[in-house]
């Protein structure tokens, strides 16, 4: 597509309101454009937020593995397993595993959101994992001790002594990883998605204008940053509770 | 109550305990003394199983709990543990650390596990602390706490690993004073420490281990004035100086 200056209509140098206001008008209003836009932030708010809570999921379950199989050598071969999955998710660009995903192993669904959500719900996971697993690790190990003592088995000490101390812990770094998972959906379009990025990568093909389509795009992905951003903090003072003041 | 026979321990090749046996009766106190590395903290950890020995036999109640076909977990129900960094829960309240395992464990309904504990806590003191978090108490009152944690699951003998060594001095006596209560409600009990104060006054035995042996076997009053090991005898005298 051509690059041109944000504004420009026919050699003018300088930007009138009129003009302005002609521009604006083609990019949300003609042909109902607006609604790509808010077509765009559903689906990345949908992807982002499943595929967060995918990766929550699959990145806890690794890493309650992968402590437990230290202890117990039955659980081996799920080590393994986990180590594989890590390795090969950290080390492919998720592009690279969206169009495997879209091309190879979902062949015939036509839900390309939920092929999205996949794909980056798994992706979010490897990563989680190793946040998580450092956060396990790093809960004082008489937590555990103290756990046991009481006469709780390992996964009831591990699900309501350790995680919750575990979680306070990787917090900071969960809002980092999830902040980076949320703008990563921008690839998305690499498929058939109408994701945020597409939207406005569909708008500007028709407008040919550039300014209005990527600067409404960059505003919305900052709003939803700056959502989470304060949805973390909140949590953040949630959990630190028991902290010395 | 619980008969040691023969255990042995090693830490990547370091021997930490060599073939210990012990018994302890229903009712006794306990004091396990010796210098820094003797095995004496490993001595109890295997009493519960947080260190399996690699050998001998823990027989508990008339059971052999290192066997593989016992459950640990309820076993631990029985014996309370009180840790020389106290390790209270410091994302739950007072009162929760109290009531975690009774309720989880679905030996009390909440309603009932929050009674014990306020009961529990009224007998310390701490009854107003209730809502407050561990991080928030000083040493000893955590330490009191951990204590009544376990009694909490009405355990039939308590094991102390160096209750009061991580205390500022003055918290000791107030976390001594609450085991020497419970001594004289008899519990049974075994007591790793450094207070000797403590052993004379509440132990009915007195266990001395160096280099992962139990050297010697006596009461009190014989030990610390007429000790027959002579590595003991060296050890108290290290320790009982006069300057």
């Amino acid at each position: 597509m051509l690059r041109q200056s944000p504004l420009c209509f026919d050699k003018e140098e300088t930007v009138t309101m009129e003009q302005f206001i002609y521009s604006f008008n083609k990019t949300f209003i003609v042909e109902n454009r607006y609604k790509l836009f808010l077509t765009g932030i559903k689906n990345t708010i949908t992807i982002a937020l499943f595929a967060t809570l995918i990766g929550i999921a699959i990145g806890l379950i690794v890493a309650i593995i992968r402590y437990s199989a230290k202890k117990n050598r039955k659980l081996f071969i799920f080590d393994f397993l986990c180590k594989i999955y890590v390795t090969i998710i950290r080390g492919t660009p998720v592009v690279v595993q969206l169009l495997i995903m879209y091309y190879t192993i979902f062949v015939n669904m036509d839900n390309t959101v939920f092929i999205a959500i996949m794909t980056f719900g798994i992706n979010s996971g490897a990563y989680v994992a190793e946040i998580a697993r450092a956060g396990i690790e790093s809960v004082d190990k008489g937590q555990l001790e103290a756990g046991l003592s009481l006469g709780l088995n390992r996964s009831k000490t591990m699900f309501f002594i350790i995680l919750p101390q575990a979680v306070k812990n990787i917090l900071p770094a969960l809002g980092n990883e999830f902040i980076a998972l949320l703008k990563e959906t921008s690839v998305a379009g690499f498929v058939p998605i109408i994701d945020l990025t597409n939207a406005g990568n569909i708008v500007r093909s028709r407008t040919y204008e550039p300014f209005f389509s990527l600067y409404t795009v960059a505003l919305c992905y900052l709003i939803m940053v700056l959502g989470l951003g304060a949805v973390q903090k909140r949590l953040e003072r949630r959990f630190s509770q028991g902290d010395r003041n | 109550m619980i008969e040691i026979k023969n255990i042995n321990k090693s830490f990547a090749g370091n021997h930490v305990l060599k073939d210990v046996s012990a018994t302890i009766n229903k009712g006794e106190k306990v004091v396990v003394i010796g210098p820094s590395g003797s095995g004496k903290s490993t001595f109890l950890r295997c009493m519960n199983l947080l260190e399996i020995p690699d050998s001998g036999s823990i027989i508990f109640e008339g059971k052999d709990i290192t066997d593989k076909t016992s459950d640990i977990n309820t076993v631990r129900q029985k014996m309370g543990m009180v840790f020389q960094h106290f390790n209270l829960f410091p994302h739950l309240t007072v009162l929760e650390n109290i009531t975690l395992a009774p309720i989880k464990l679905n030996l009390q309904p909440k309603k009932q596990a929050d009674e014990n504990a306020i009961t529990l806590l009224k007998r310390i003191g701490l009854v107003d602390k209730k809502d407050e978090y561990p991080n928030m108490l000083s040493g000893g009152q955590q330490q009191r706490i951990a204590i009544v944690r376990s009694l909490a699951m009405k355990p039939e003998i308590m094991l102390f690993d160096e209750p009061t060594s991580a205390l500022d001095p003055e918290m000791i006596g107030e976390v001594l004073r609450l085991m020497k209560d419970l001594a004289e409600e008899g519990m049974t009990m075994v007591v790793v420490t450094h207070e000797m104060g403590f052993a004379k006054s509440v132990a009915n035995r007195i266990l001395f281990m160096d280099e992962g042996q139990i050297l010697e076997e006596n009461n009190p009053s014989d030990f610390f004035s007429n000790p027959a090991n002579e590595r003991a005898k060296e050890f108290l005298s290290k320790i009982l100086y006069d300057i």
